[in-house]
């Protein structure tokens, strides 16, 4: 792939493979523009952080990679997002299909009114799995993978509302891994669970990174430097600095982005 | 000393509306009373037996025949297919209207399905009489252009408001975040609504369809005007294509050609009694569903 000379940004690439590639993204909420400029290529099989202040653009970045901008009223893509060298964003892309490659774990967790097997068994059946042997062991396999597995595995038939928030949210988890993505998009998966619960998701992040490429969008900068490789720096809508982990937080480029880590904003 | 009038005032409107409020419990009981005190006599005459499972209603013959068995099938044949009509219609249309449809039609859409609800039964009877029955009896090839199923389309048009209106509220509802997982994992709008929106929505969508329910078996000008009223036990499938008579038009057409106090108007009353029993806890389940639904967000 060509570097992107045509805009002005200069793309910090990640060494190794390239997952998912974002060329010169603007986007916009009707009037307001979210995102400027946004060029970054996103390595596979690693984990990326991207920080940033409240409001500076890493969680509209995020939700562009999935499309799920789609679903606000008066959100306007330009520029182009390729997964695998190919565009999202162009007129015949199958978003669902899109999205089940790219998987989503939100904020707070939401597990359906449904038992906690039906949960996981939700994605797999979509896309057309109907076997009992094979949706059972799908789900025992994506529920082992998010590590909730032994918790659950005597109470699959109960209600999913009633675990308790850390186990919703790795059951979230499971409900994405079930449907085999390839690329994990994680918008703050923590910021609601408590310590130990956030340690259980940290850990397991660093399990599945073997096989998926994630992008973790987090408010703690501890957080970034404990799981990821790579960390972009967002501000007012901005990609300001990106780069690897270490680089960014012991000796950054940008001024903003030493004033951003070292607390003296955000 | 204006400060104690204002208390005065304030003691008083707060009896008014307390007095307001007991009055519409004492009518309900008021009225079950005044109901029973005139069933009762018919239990009597009949045994209770016979009342509700004998096969034939000739309440004029010599000796009269009392049995409700035909009018209750006639009601429940026009109630159930104006249900097999109006659930998913009304459903989808809530589904259409909450999910689908852009907010200007939304807007437009709701309004003009609840006004519905506002159009005199007498009018839907009209158009069931003259508009619907003859152009359904020459589709369907009947000698007739009054029969149990006329009555269950006109009736499923006066619970669709119903239905539409409560289940899209909800629908509605149902919070965002739900969808937008659904979504996530990449199914399609349609699967989206189907598998989680609908299902999640289930407990207000029964209070919808037992509310819409409670509406269809009660009604009667429209059903005396559309299902012929023929007091017979109506069979199978086919028993939709012949006239019924319901309950309720029972009591409409006879009332007022009976005299007071005879076993005739007892019986009359029994079938009152019937459908106060029938329509209460109807009511009653689905308002226990409403607040099970409003509960678990």
């Amino acid at each position: 792939m060509e570097s992107s000379g045509a805009n002005s940004d200069s793309v910090i690439r990640s060494e190794g493979e390239v997952k998912v590639e974002a060329r010169g993204l603007d986007l916009f909420y009707g009037e307001f523009q979210a995102l400027r400029g946004v060029s970054v290529a996103v390595a596979a099989r690693r984990i990326t952080a991207l920080i940033g202040p409240s409001g500076c653009g890493k969680s509209s970045f995020l939700r562009c990679l999935n499309r799920m901008n789609d679903l606000i009223d008066g959100a306007r893509v330009e520029g182009d997002v390729l997964l695998d060298g190919e565009r999202i964003y162009d007129q015949g892309t199958d978003v669902a299909a899109l999205r089940k490659r790219v998987g989503m774990v939100f904020q707070t967790p939401n597990p359906f009114p449904m038992s906690v097997y039906d949960n996981v068994a939700y994605g797999p059946r979509l896309h057309g799995c109907r076997g009992r042997a094979e949706l059972d062991e799908t789900v025992e396999k994506s529920l082992r993978g998010a590590a909730l597995w032994d918790e659950v595995r005597d109470g699959l038939r109960k209600s999913a509302l009633d675990l308790s928030g850390g186990q919703q949210q790795r059951l979230s988890i499971a409900r994405v891994l079930a449907v085999e993505p390839e690329v994990l998009l994680m918008d703050e998966p923590c910021s609601a669970l408590d310590p130990t619960a956030t340690f259980r998701i940290e850990e397991l992040m660093l399990e599945l990174k073997e096989r998926y490429t994630i992008v973790i969008v987090t408010h703690n900068m501890y957080q970034a430097s404990r799981v990821s490789e790579y960390t972009g720096v967002f501000l007012m809508g901005e990609l300001i600095e990106y780069g690897q982990t270490t680089q960014i937080f012991e000796m950054p480029r940008d001024q903003r982005t030493d004033d951003y880590v070292r607390g003296r904003f955000g | 000393m204006k400060a104690r009038a204002a208390r005065a005032w304030e003691w008083l409107i707060e009896r008014a509306i307390q007095a307001a409020g007991a009055a519409a419990i004492i009518f309900v009981v008021l009225i079950f009373v005044f109901l029973l005190r005139d069933a009762l006599p018919a239990v009597r005459d009949t045994a209770i037996g016979g009342l509700l499972a004998g096969k034939t209603w000739l309440p004029t013959a010599e000796p009269p025949k009392f049995g409700l068995l035909p009018l209750i099938l006639g009601s429940l044949y026009v109630t159930v297919g104006a249900l097999i009509i109006s659930v998913p219609l009304g459903v989808a249309c809530a589904a259409f209207i909450s999910e689908v449809a852009p907010a200007w039609l939304r807007e437009t859409l709701k309004p003009t399905v609840e006004m519905l609800a506002t159009i005199p039964s007498v009018v839907f009877g009209f158009l069931g009489l003259l508009l619907v029955g003859p152009w359904l009896a020459e589709r369907l090839g009947l000698p007739v252009g009054l029969f149990a199923a006329l009555g269950s389309v006109m009736l499923a048009l006066m619970a669709m408001p119903t239905i539409v209106s409560v289940s899209e509220d909800a629908i509605r509802s149902v919070p965002t975040a739900l969808r937008r997982n659904s979504l996530a994992l990449g199914a399609t709008q349609w699967q989206t609504i189907w598998r989680v929106v609908l299902p999640a929505a289930r407990t207000g969508i029964v209070a919808a369809v037992l509310l819409g329910l409670g509406r269809a078996i009660g009604e009667t000008m429209t059903v005396l005007m559309v299902t012929g009223n023929a007091a017979v036990i109506p069979h199978g499938v086919e028993g939709f294509l012949r006239p019924v008579r319901t309950m309720t038009a029972t009591i409409a057409a006879e009332m007022g050609e009976t005299a007071h106090g005879t076993s005739h108007y007892h019986a009359l009353f029994a079938i009152g009694l019937l459908l106060f029993v029938i329509t209460f806890l109807t009511n009653t389940v689905a308002h226990m569903a409403v607040r099970r639904s409003s509960r678990m967000r």
